[in-house]
C-alpha cells in the first residue's frame, strides 16, 4: 500500500476494498435498500443488481448464471460444497479424497464428516506442495464420492493441476469440489475447460467486500442446501441476500477480469523481485511452495533459526503488516500443517513468513521490507540459542 | 495482546548474550513447540548472581520473560533466585495472555536449569531445586 507507515503485505488474508468497488455498493445501502425478494417496483432495482452481479461472475468463470449461488464467504461454500455433495451422495458411497495441504474450512468440514460414518484420504503432497495426480487417481475406490482439492494454497501459493484433476474425477464419475478462495480473480478459471463441478470463491480476497462469497454448482448436479430458510438463490441457499456486497464482489470481479493479465505481470516481477533479494541477502532462508506453478501475489519464507510470532512483531513494529504459519500465531503447538505437509521440520516450520502482495504493492515498498527484515532477522538470531549451537557446530567441523 | 511491559522487553531486551565460563547455564524447551531458552549465570563466591544472561529462540512472550527472568534474579542469593517463579514473572510483566502462560513456565524452568548446572558443578544443594527435565532439543 501506498502509506509509508502501513506497507500491507498480507493479502492473502484479505484486501483492501477497491474505491470503485465501495462506490458500486453505496446505493445499496441507502437508497436501493429494498428486499430483492419483495414484489413492489422499488425493490426491482436490487433483484435486477443481483442478476448482473451473477451474469458477471458467471461469465468470469465461464459458467451459466444459474451456476452462480451467493454465500456468506468461501468457508460457507466450502461447508456447503463438501457437507451436501457427501449428503446427496451418500448412496453411492462414503469416501472422500483430499489433501493435507487444504484450508480449515474444507479439513474441519472433512474431519466432521469423519465422525458421521465417512471415510476421508488425505493425499500428501510433494516438496512443492503439489498433489501428484496419479496418487490422486490410485486413492479413487468404489465408494469414493466426492474429490476436493484446492487450486492454490493460502500459505505457500502452490497451484495444482486442476485440468488434470477434473479429467480424473470426469473419467471416474466422482464430483470434484475446488477451493478457488486464493484463485479467483489472480488466475483466468474455466469451470467447463478444467471439468469442475463445485467451485467456492471469496469477494474480500480480490478487493470486494467481507462476507460475500460464491459456490458454483454445474448445471446437473443435485445437491441439497446448507441453509435451510428461503426460496433465495433458487431455494438453495435461504436469507436475505447480501445486496451491496453481492455487488460489490460483482465491481472486484470486473476489475479482476479487465486487469487480470496485467496484475499477475507486475506482481509476479515483483514478487520475484522480493525472493531474489531476500535469498541472496539473507543467508539460510527458503521459498516455499512451487517455483513456476505459483500464485503471482504470495512469497512464503523459511528463515531459520528465528521464530515467526517475534518475527511478525517486528516487522509490524516497523509497520509491515505480514503473516506467519508458526504456532503461536495459530494458537496451537504446532506449525502450519500446510509446511509440515511439505516436509519442513517443525522447527523451520516456526520460523515462516507469508508475504503478500496486491497490485497496489510498490518496488519501494518492497526494498524497504527487505531493508527491514535484514535487520530483524540478524537480531532475532543473535538472541537465538539454536542459531549459537549451529555457529558453533559450524567451529567444531571446522 | 500483549502488555507494555512485555512489548518493551520485547522490542529491548536485557541481558541478551552469553557468558564466558559461566557458573552455570541451563537450556530447557524444545524446538519442536517453538520455544528454547538458555540461561547462563555468574554467581559468586556468595552464592550471589553477579551476572544472567540469555539466548531465547521464541515467540514475543517468550523472549520478553527471559529478559525479565534474568532481571529479576540479578543480584539475587541462588536460594533468592528460587522465588523468581512463573508467578513472579508474570506479575512483573503485567500479566500474560492465557496462551502463553507456558513461556513463563519455561522461563522458571531456565532458571532452575542453570542452578542445577551450578549446583552439581560444586557439590551444592539448593533447597527446593530438583534435577531439570532433560531437554529434547530436536
Amino acid at each position: 500500500m501506498t502509506d509509508k507507515f502501513n506497507i500491507y503485505v498480507d493479502n492473502a488474508a484479505t484486501t483492501a476494498v477497491y474505491p470503485e468497488v465501495f462506490d458500486s455498493m453505496k446505493p445499496y445501502f441507502t437508497e436501493w435498500y429494498g428486499n430483492p425478494a419483495s414484489i413492489y417496483t422499488f425493490a426491482g432495482t436490487a433483484k435486477r443488481a443481483i442478476e448482473e452481479s451473477r451474469e458477471r461472475i458467471a461469465g468470469f468463470l465461464g459458467a451459466d448464471s444459474n451456476e452462480i449461488y451467493f454465500t456468506g464467504g468461501g468457508s460457507e461454500s466450502d461447508n456447503w460444497a463438501i457437507k451436501a455433495a457427501a449428503e446427496a451422495m451418500n448412496h453411492k458411497g462414503r469416501h472422500i479424497i483430499t489433501s493435507r495441504i487444504e484450508h480449515h474450512a474444507v479439513l474441519h468440514t472433512c474431519e466432521y464428516l469423519e465422525t458421521h460414518g465417512y471415510e476421508i484420504t488425505y493425499l500428501d503432497v510433494n516438496e512443492n506442495g503439489k498433489v501428484n495426480p496419479a496418487d490422486l487417481e490410485a486413492a479413487i475406490r468404489e465408494d469414493t464420492v466426492l474429490i476436493s482439492i484446492m487450486y492454490a494454497n493460502n500459505e505457500i501459493g502452490t497451484i495444482q493441476d486442476i485440468k488434470r484433476i477434473g479429467a480424473i474425477a470426469r473419467k471416474h464419475d466422482i464430483l470434484f469440489h475446488t477451493d478457488a478462495v486464493q484463485a479467483y480473480g489472480q488466475i483466468r478459471i474455466d469451470v467447463k475447460e478444467l471439468g469442475i463441478d463445485l467451485l467456492s470463491a471469496s469477494g474480500h480476497k480480490i478487493h470486494g467486500p467481507k462476507g460475500i462469497g460464491i459456490l458454483y454448482i454445474r448445471n446437473g448436479i443435485k445437491i441439497g442446501a446448507l441453509i435451510h430458510g428461503g426460496v433465495q438463490e433458487r431455494n438453495r441457499r435461504a436469507g436475505t441476500h447480501n445486496v451491496p456486497a453481492i455487488v460489490g464482489m460483482a465491481k472486484a470481479t470486473e476489475i479482476a477480469d479487465q486487469r487480470l493479465e496485467q496484475d499477475a505481470e507486475y506482481m509476479t516481477s515483483l514478487r520475484q523481485h522480493l525472493v531474489d533479494r531476500v535469498l541472496k541477502e539473507i543467508p539460510y532462508v527458503r521459498l516455499n511452495g512451487d517455483r513456476v506453478d505459483r500464485l503471482p501475489n504470495n512469497a512464503s519464507f523459511s528463515i531459520r533459526f528465528i521464530e515467526g510470532e517475534s518475527l511478525l512483531i517486528m516487522l509490524d513494529a516497523r509497520g509491515i503488516c505480514a503473516s506467519s504459519g508458526s504456532a503461536c500465531t495459530s494458537g496451537s503447538l504446532d506449525p502450519s500443517h500446510v509446511l509440515l505437509a511439505i516436509g519442513l521440520p517443525h522447527e523451520i516450520a516456526h520460523g515462516s513468513l507469508r508475504i503478500t502482495i496486491s497490485p497496489e504493492t510498490t518496488i519501494e515498498d518492497i526494498d524497504y521490507i527487505v531493508g527491514e527484515l535484514k535487520q530483524i532477522v540478524k537480531r532475532l538470531r543473535d538472541m537465538s540459542p539454536i542459531y549459537e549451537d549451529y555457529l558453533h557446530g559450524q567451529k567444531y567441523v571446522c | 495482546m500483549y502488555s507494555e511491559k512485555v512489548i518493551d522487553h520485547f522490542s529491548n531486551p536485557r541481558n541478551v548474550g552469553e557468558i564466558e565460563n559461566p557458573s552455570g547455564v541451563g537450556t530447557v524447551g524444545n524446538a519442536k513447540c517453538g520455544d528454547i531458552m538458555r540461561i547462563y549465570l555468574d554467581i559468586d563466591n556468595n552464592e550471589v548472581i553477579r551476572n544472567c544472561k540469555f539466548k531465547t529462540f521464541g515467540c514475543g512472550a517468550a523472549i520478553a520473560t527471559s529478559s525479565m527472568a534474568t532481571e529479576l534474579v540479578i543480584g539475587k542469593t541462588v536460594q533468592e533466585a528460587m522465588e523468581v517463579t512463573n508467578l513472579a514473572v508474570m506479575e512483573a510483566l503485567d500479566g500474560l495472555p492465557p496462551v502463553k502462560v507456558h513461556c513463563s513456565l519455561l522461563a522458571e524452568e531456565a532458571i532452575h536449569a542453570a542452578l542445577w548446572d551450578y549446583a552439581q558443578k560444586n557439590h551444592l544443594v539448593i533447597e527446593g531445586l530438583e534435577e531439570p527435565k532433560k531437554e529434547i532439543l530436536s
